[in-house]
């Protein structure tokens, strides 16, 4: 059953080394409209997608698309996108073909709930998506739901911040940047971490993950995204 | 409130990201985010190497279908989950772990009170409430600690601790917290390993207890 390239462009690529490539491909070829779904918004100003595209991926884009008109054109952009690689990803933490392809599908349709839980200045769309399949996968494998923080919410009508939302669009391209100059084995635990379960008995022996480079170059980052939500919190 | 002074080490953060705490850890660690700007921020920091990562993985292609039956499901009414809100001194995460109600304290002696709110063999979960100035007795453990101050304060060998800081406690400390004189103080701790009260509490009776 691979006859599916009008729902996932991706299955016709070789899986390893076309990554990057395949994602090229995906990304150019419809997002021109869910760019300017995105920019008719007036969430983000005609001049910020300008200034922004350079930096945010398509995907963010898509979401933001999604969250302010419920346009399910870049839903399903979206849909092409993450649903290929959200399935590799639970198969990696252990799940079979039939419960990933659930999975999958519990995250997209959480993704269409909960769009309006985005905010573009503290994360892209990869990261929050990322998020949301984890707790799911955890969910499912514990019977518990993981505990979350307290939502935070932007204020009613604010207006969005060009420059915070390009700021952490090029803190993401250098963390890509970085994590594409990671040795495989670097690679590997990282992926590790993220896509796998560690055993719980080792939590007082944890010495953390080899991310030193890695946050050094996200410092500035944090320090925008610290300040970012210092603002949220205020009355 | 005074600001946050203690932080959650990374490696608890990374875990705490990626899944792979014990529930009653991830609790502590949700809760501490609720208050905490900083460790939000560096969370979401982590949550952006997850993000990095999902964009980069070989995608595995889904079956035939599988679009449809998505948009299918979006016309089917949302599933209704309100989760629990944060309220008073509680966020979020520990009201929900409360079950929406008020803890039910049960007293342990000496005016120190406790609310176990999950106890399994990967680790337990508790709120602590002792009154100012009042001593929780001498104590170790045999794996980690993680011990979040919702009000008041303690102080012990390692400082003091207000309201969103939070201690990580090793199994090598033999520590004895004392309340703040400020008032009492309330705090959610998450241990892997039953404490093991030094005095106070015969030992034959901790299994009564759950500590």
């Amino acid at each position: 059953m691979v006859q599916n390239d009008r729902n996932s462009p991706d299955v016709i690529a070789p899986p390893l080394a076309g990554a990057v490539g395949v994602s090229d491909t995906v990304a150019t070829a419809p997002c021109h409209r869910a760019r300017m779904t995105a920019g008719e918004s007036g969430l983000l100003q005609a001049d910020t997608v300008n200034q922004t595209d350079a930096t945010r991926s398509d995907p963010t884009l898509w979401l933001l698309a999604v969250r302010d008109q419920r346009d399910r054109a870049a839903f399903l952009l979206l849909f092409e996108h993450f649903a290929p690689r959200l399935k590799a990803m639970l198969l990696r933490g252990g799940l079979r073909d039939g419960s990933a392809e659930d999975v999958v599908q519990d995250v997209m349709l959480a993704v269409w709930h909960k769009a309006a839980q985005f905010d573009p200045h503290r994360a892209e769309a990869s990261a929050w998506i990322y998020r949301i399949a984890r707790n799911r996968h955890i969910d499912l494998a514990r019977r518990k739901a993981p505990p979350e923080p307290d939502l935070l919410v932007e204020p009613e009508g604010a207006e969005p911040d060009a420059a915070q939302i390009m700021a952490l669009g090029q803190e993401a391209a250098l963390l890509r940047r970085a994590l594409g100059a990671m040795s495989p084995d670097q690679a590997r635990v990282l992926e590790q971490a993220y896509f796998e379960d560690l055993p719980h008995s080792r939590i007082s022996e944890m010495t953390g993950l080899p991310l030193g480079t890695i946050k050094s170059r996200i410092r500035l980052g944090l320090e925008r995204l610290r300040r970012d939500l210092n603002e949220l919190r205020q009355p | 409130m005074t600001a946050i002074t203690h932080h959650l080490p990374d490696a608890l953060l990374d875990a705490y990201v990626t899944g792979n705490l014990p529930h009653a850890f991830a609790v502590v660690v949700a809760a501490h985010l609720s208050l905490c700007d900083a460790c939000r921020a560096r969370s979401e920091a982590a949550e952006m190497i997850g993000g990095a990562l999902l964009d980069r993985i070989a995608p595995a292609a889904m079956r035939a279908g599988a679009q449809d039956r998505l948009l299918a499901a979006l016309d089917r009414a949302p599933p209704p989950s309100v989760p629990i809100a944060a309220s008073g001194i509680f966020p979020a995460p520990v009201m929900q772990a409360l079950g929406g109600r008020p803890p039910g304290w049960r007293m342990l002696g000496g005016g120190i009170r406790q609310h176990i709110l999950s106890a399994d063999s990967e680790g337990s979960l508790r709120l602590l409430y002792i009154p100012p100035g009042r001593a929780v007795p001498e104590h170790s453990h045999g794996g980690l600690e993680l011990t979040l101050v919702l009000q008041g304060s303690f102080s012990d060998s390692a400082g003091r601790f207000g309201p969103g800081d939070v201690e990580t406690a090793h199994d090598d400390i033999d520590h004895q917290p004392v309340a703040g004189p400020e008032g009492p103080c309330i705090c959610l701790a998450a241990t892997d390993a039953p404490l093991r009260f030094r005095a106070m509490i015969p030992r034959l009776l901790q299994p009564l207890f759950r500590i």
